[in-house]
């Protein structure tokens, strides 16, 4: 304990190459991009199904598979496949587990708009794409925002990992710890486990503050919306 | 001249030759991730179903119960490896502690969940025939609680079977210690990929397995299913 005090009040341990700043920048890149890239693909998609009310089954389907598989997997297998190493694997590999909630929020989002309400837009005369951007999207804000917290929330979680395949990330710091031993490394062991734990717990916290913020009061008070669904 | 095609791709995603000449290997693999699965798990419902039994009973506590397991699904398991690791060295126990820990929410939440779907009439007419609470936790409530406890031990299973892999960070990690190796060893495909799909099956059976076990801990849903 008192090792890792001392290790994380060591300036040169944040500002070196490689050090605590640096993983933190690349921790952060590689989780934005990897959350960024599950909401290109899963958005537009789930939304549409959710417009069209169908597929609801098949995302149930694929959020239960890709439950079962290993992050270590997907991080060793890409690399060697067409994507090639480097930093793009890593957050394909990401993205892959980020897909699923987003995915599962935007359908439900969208499918809870109340039938009334969409009635009452085609009545109204709106057509299906005036439908889907002023009725519908808006409605399933919410939704949204409770799936991009839970997946940037597992996100971040699961960069650590990226240290296995040398991926870069706060990961590193543990990583390296455990390569120099108990002795010499327990200290920044726990350094980076709590800078880890530190950024995820901050992440929650941040979104969730963000997601009060965006749901509007109307919609707050009838329905309790929580954030993760596993 | 040109060599056959096979030559040339020397490393396969997927091959015989691997599993015939390692059966041991993969076979101590699977029996530890199995194991460390099995441990993980069990641990987490043995301390996750109490929690939601007291959540269940003394509503003030129901918050900080979810949001105490929680804060511990959010942090990573790798931190959880990091803050134990020093003091518990880095044997097997070092990596069922981060899997309980994981595991853990989504027990407490759908048990939890289950108990309180236990229909407000049943509770009343058990207590109107004298049950006890103690008798009527384990004759009424736990019984209709089955499927919410079900769901909670398919998905903390499921995942764990993924999560378990990270073991490998001290040497632990069943098929992870297949994958990882493989990844270390030159990019080994076959290892690699016969980790992984081992890895995927063996979720996939014991979520199989439990739902089976579901079926046969209640008959009543069947039969009500069968008479609609």
């Amino acid at each position: 304990m008192r090792q890792a005090i001392v290790w994380l009040n060591d300036p040169l341990n944040w500002t070196n190459p490689g050090g605590i700043l640096d993983r933190l920048g690349e921790h952060v890149t590689l989780s934005a991009g990897a959350v960024a890239l599950g909401c290109l693909v899963a958005w537009p998609v789930g939304v549409w199904l959710g417009h069209r009310g169908r597929g609801g089954n098949a995302i149930v389907v694929l959020s239960n598979l890709t439950l079962a598989i290993p992050v270590l997997a997907t991080l060793t297998i890409l690399p060697l496949t067409a994507v090639g190493f480097g930093r793009p694997a890593v957050i394909v590999a990401l993205a892959i587990f980020a897909v699923p909630p987003l995915l599962a929020t935007a359908y439900t989002g969208v499918r809870e708009v109340d039938p009334q309400t969409r009635d009452a837009a085609v009545g109204m005369g709106l057509s299906g794409g005036q439908l889907l951007r002023r009725v519908e999207l808006p409605l399933a804000v919410p939704y949204l925002a409770a799936g991009f917290r839970t997946a940037s929330v597992q996100v971040v979680a699961t960069a650590t990992l990226a240290v296995f395949v040398n991926g870069g990330g706060l990961g590193q710091i543990i990583g390296a710890g455990f390569g120099l031993g108990m002795v010499t490394g327990g200290g920044q062991i726990l350094a980076g486990g709590f800078l880890v734990a530190v950024l995820a717990l901050l992440v929650e916290s941040g979104l969730a503050l963000a997601q009060r913020a965006l749901t509007p009061r109307s919609l707050l008070r009838p329905r309790r919306l929580t954030g993760a669904s596993t | 001249m040109s060599l056959p095609r096979v030559a040339q791709s020397d490393n396969p995603w997927f091959s015989w030759q691997y599993l015939e000449n390692n059966p041991d290997r993969i076979l101590g693999a699977l029996t530890e991730h199995v194991s460390l699965t099995g441990q993980s798990v069990l641990l987490a419902a043995v301390l996750g179903v109490p929690l939601a039994i007291a959540a269940y009973w003394f509503r003030p506590l129901t918050g900080p119960i979810l949001a105490g397991a929680g804060v511990l699904y959010t942090i990573p398991a790798l931190a959880v490896f990091a803050f134990i690791a020093p003091y518990l060295g880095v044997g097997a126990g070092t990596v069922v502690i981060p899997l309980v820990l994981y595991a853990l929410l989504m027990i407490i939440r759908n048990t939890l969940t289950g108990l309180v779907q236990v229909p407000a009439e049943v509770r009343d007419a058990a207590q109107g025939m004298g049950y006890g609470r103690l008798a009527q936790l384990f004759r009424i409530d736990l019984p209709l609680a089955v499927p919410g406890i079900l769901t909670g031990l398919r998905l903390a299973t499921v995942s764990t079977v993924a999560m378990t892999t990270i073991g490998v960070v001290v040497g632990h990690g069943g098929l992870g210690q297949l994958i990882l190796g493989g990844f270390r060893n030159n990019f080994f495909r076959a290892e690699i990929l016969t980790g992984t799909v081992l890895c995927v099956a063996l979720a996939l059976v014991l979520d199989l397995l439990l739902l089976a076990a579901g079926r046969l801990a209640t008959p009543w849903a069947r039969r009500r299913a069968a008479a609609a």
